[in-house]
């Protein structure tokens, strides 16, 4: 093969990285920026989301489009019901404190990565893609998923941001992550919201593993490269900012894929980190943020 | 903090030195061997004490120091051939230029940003670690052999694999680095510290050069981490990246936040306790990184103080 359709190549792959980076960052980045917590435990919800995908596909048998699409709907929401209970337990107590918080979202770390690995095991389990055609191009035959998975990942973005801008949920959420004091104020149940945002961006992340899981397979460690990846997206994007976390996750994981097919896959992640810390450390705002209030 | 009581301070730590000396002869074999890691790791939580108990700076990255240690250490040993002291001083060295050059970066930034760029130079430290897999071992580690591992004193050498001599070492260790620990904080510069950790702005306006000062703890810190790190190798001979990954980041903070953050031995009991939790519970259970996550969430909802903390709040007020 070569050059130009070997880059062609990699950047697809890179899309298809992308596509789910967006929406498991999105997640992050929502949680981030209006509740104030860094949730460590997001890749795990992530995790969770790709698990509970192959044992609701397997539960149903039959044609695997059917699998898939049950999965689609049930795996999110059983993620967002985790989630919230979480939130209501463990966070809400701590006040949202951020040290505490971070330290809880460790602890549910490892509690969620632990209990997968108790119940379901160790191996890596594939789930079959809904239809598997084909799309054939002149110089290599590419994965139909694949680019349906760009396509739902596209939709999706769009539809939170429809969310976002144009409800009133959406403004209630802005209201809360601009001032929560005067939100709460204004008759807005803060507390109520938070839950809300923290289910929300724990279902945004299983929804992406989900659309993945017949891409990659499903295993109880799989949440820790999108951990890294969304908390580089978010940073590279500035935090809290939705458009901002959408074009740093499209930048982040064409690079991601066209270094890893040139590369080694762990100088491509030394490279990404190591740049990540430096944009945090010298412009705080992110690439694309604007100064913070 | 009471001013009263150096004297019952000092007389506590020697005590507590005393009774893990006694231990060491009274210990059956699996214990003794486990109190010599144990002693070894508390350096770690000590280290990591100074900067998030007194300074009130939450790392998530320690691991890197620690590995800082094991390595620079390990490594002389096996690629350099160097002698145990030396090997030692190298390996502290090592985790000292790193904290400084970690510290002038992390520091510019304050609060979340700065547990996730600490989290993320550990995360490039850890993956410079793999790739160079020909020289550090990869993800298999390194065995530092037992011939290397002798301390030459003059006509005398004592074998660190012995298990008396190991836990001597090791005990020697745990007690510089107390007796020095406790020492600083009950110095002027440490009064600073905290004063940092409980307000940063007036502590500038009070005239003191807040960064120079964390700068300074983040290097102290990160060079009792590399110690502890580069004993670890040369005690127990094993060299693995394991040890750079973020779980050993994590660890820290548990045994600090369980112990007392901010008291001179928590970092010991908390370590200590952790193990023989991990230790009665690997018999019923693999599954004890779920124990060190619940340990973390109700430590944090209901004993933010830990085991020191809180015995210092309600009975013992001079406990340093």
């Amino acid at each position: 093969m070569h050059f130009g359709p070997h880059l062609l190549l990699a950047a697809l792959e890179g899309l298809v990285t992308s596509a789910v980076l967006a929406l498991t960052a999105l997640g992050l980045s929502l949680v981030f920026g209006v509740m104030r917590v860094v949730n460590v435990a997001h890749g795990e919800f992530f995790m969770l989301g790709a698990v509970l995908a192959w044992a609701i596909t397997t539960a149903i048998g039959g044609h695997p489009a059917l699998g898939f699409l049950a999965a689609l709907v049930i795996a999110p929401l059983i993620v967002g019901a985790i989630a919230l209970v979480a939130e209501r337990l463990v966070l809400r107590r701590l006040n949202y404190n951020p040290e505490a918080t971070i330290v809880a979202t460790i602890g549910m770390l490892y509690i969620i990565q632990q209990l997968a690995l108790t119940f379901y095991g160790p191996e890596a389990r594939p789930v079959e893609p809904p239809f598997s055609y084909r799309i054939l191009l002149p110089w290599f035959g590419y994965s139909g998923y694949k680019l349906s998975v760009i396509a739902a990942s596209a939709l999706l973005l769009i539809a939170t941001w429809l969310v976002l801008t144009r409800t009133r949920i959406g403004l209630i959420m802005r209201a809360t992550q601009y001032d929560s004091e005067t939100a709460q104020a204004f008759g807005i149940p803060v507390g109520r919201v938070y839950g809300g945002v923290f289910a929300l961006g724990a279902m945004l992340a299983a929804i992406a593993a989900v659309l993945i899981v017949p891409i990659s397979q499903a295993h109880y460690l799989m949440g820790q490269d999108p951990l890294l990846l969304s908390f580089i997206v978010v940073i590279i994007g500035g935090l809290g900012s939705l458009r901002g976390t959408v074009v740093a996750a499209v930048l982040i994981g064409l690079s991601d894929g066209i270094i890893s097919m040139f590369f080694s896959p762990t100088l491509a992640k030394i490279i990404a980190t190591l740049l990540v810390a430096m944009v945090l450390v010298f412009r705080p705002q992110g690439l694309f943020g604007t100064a913070s209030r | 903090m009471s001013e009263a009581s150096p004297a019952k301070a000092y007389t506590l730590h020697l005590g507590v030195i005393a009774l893990l000396f006694v231990l060491s002869f009274l210990l059956p074999e699996y214990y003794h061997g486990l109190l010599a890691r144990i002693m070894v790791l508390a350096v770690f939580a000590m280290g990591y004490n100074m900067l998030f108990g007194y300074v009130g700076l939450l790392s998530l990255g320690h691991a890197m120091f620690f590995a800082a240690g094991l390595y620079g250490a390990g490594l002389a040993v096996i690629q350099l051939g160097w002698s145990v002291p030396l090997a030692f001083l190298g390996g502290v060295a090592c985790g000292a230029v790193l904290a400084l050059v970690i510290g002038l970066l992390a520091l510019r930034t304050t609060g979340v940003a700065f547990m996730i760029v600490t989290m993320m130079f550990a995360q490039v430290f850890y993956l410079l670690i793999l790739y160079f897999a020909t020289w550090t071992g990869g993800d298999q580690g390194m065995v530092v052999p037992q011939p290397a591992r002798v301390l030459s004193l003059g006509a005398t050498s004592l074998e660190l694999t012995n298990p008396t001599v190991r836990y001597m070492t090791a005990l020697g260790l745990f007690s510089i680095v107390l007796l020095i620990t406790s020492a600083i904080v009950r110095s002027r510069y440490g009064r600073v510290l905290v004063a940092i950790r409980e307000n940063e702005e007036r502590t500038k306006m009070l005239g003191y050069d807040t960064f120079s000062n964390k700068l300074a703890a983040v290097v102290v810190s990160g060079t009792i981490c590399a110690a502890s790190g580069a004993a670890y190798a040369l005690l127990f001979g094993y060299v693995g990246s394991s040890f750079a990954s973020v779980q050993y980041s994590i660890l820290p903070l548990l045994w600090v936040l369980l112990g007392g953050a901010a008291t001179t031995l928590g970092p010991l009991i908390g370590t200590l306790f952790m193990y023989y939790v991990i230790d009665i519970t690997s018999g019923y259970t693999s599954a004890y990184l779920l124990i060190v996550g619940i340990a973390l969430i109700l430590l944090v909802l209901f004993f933010p103080k830990g085991i020191l903390g809180s015995i210092r709040q309600r009975w013992l007020g001079w406990l340093p």
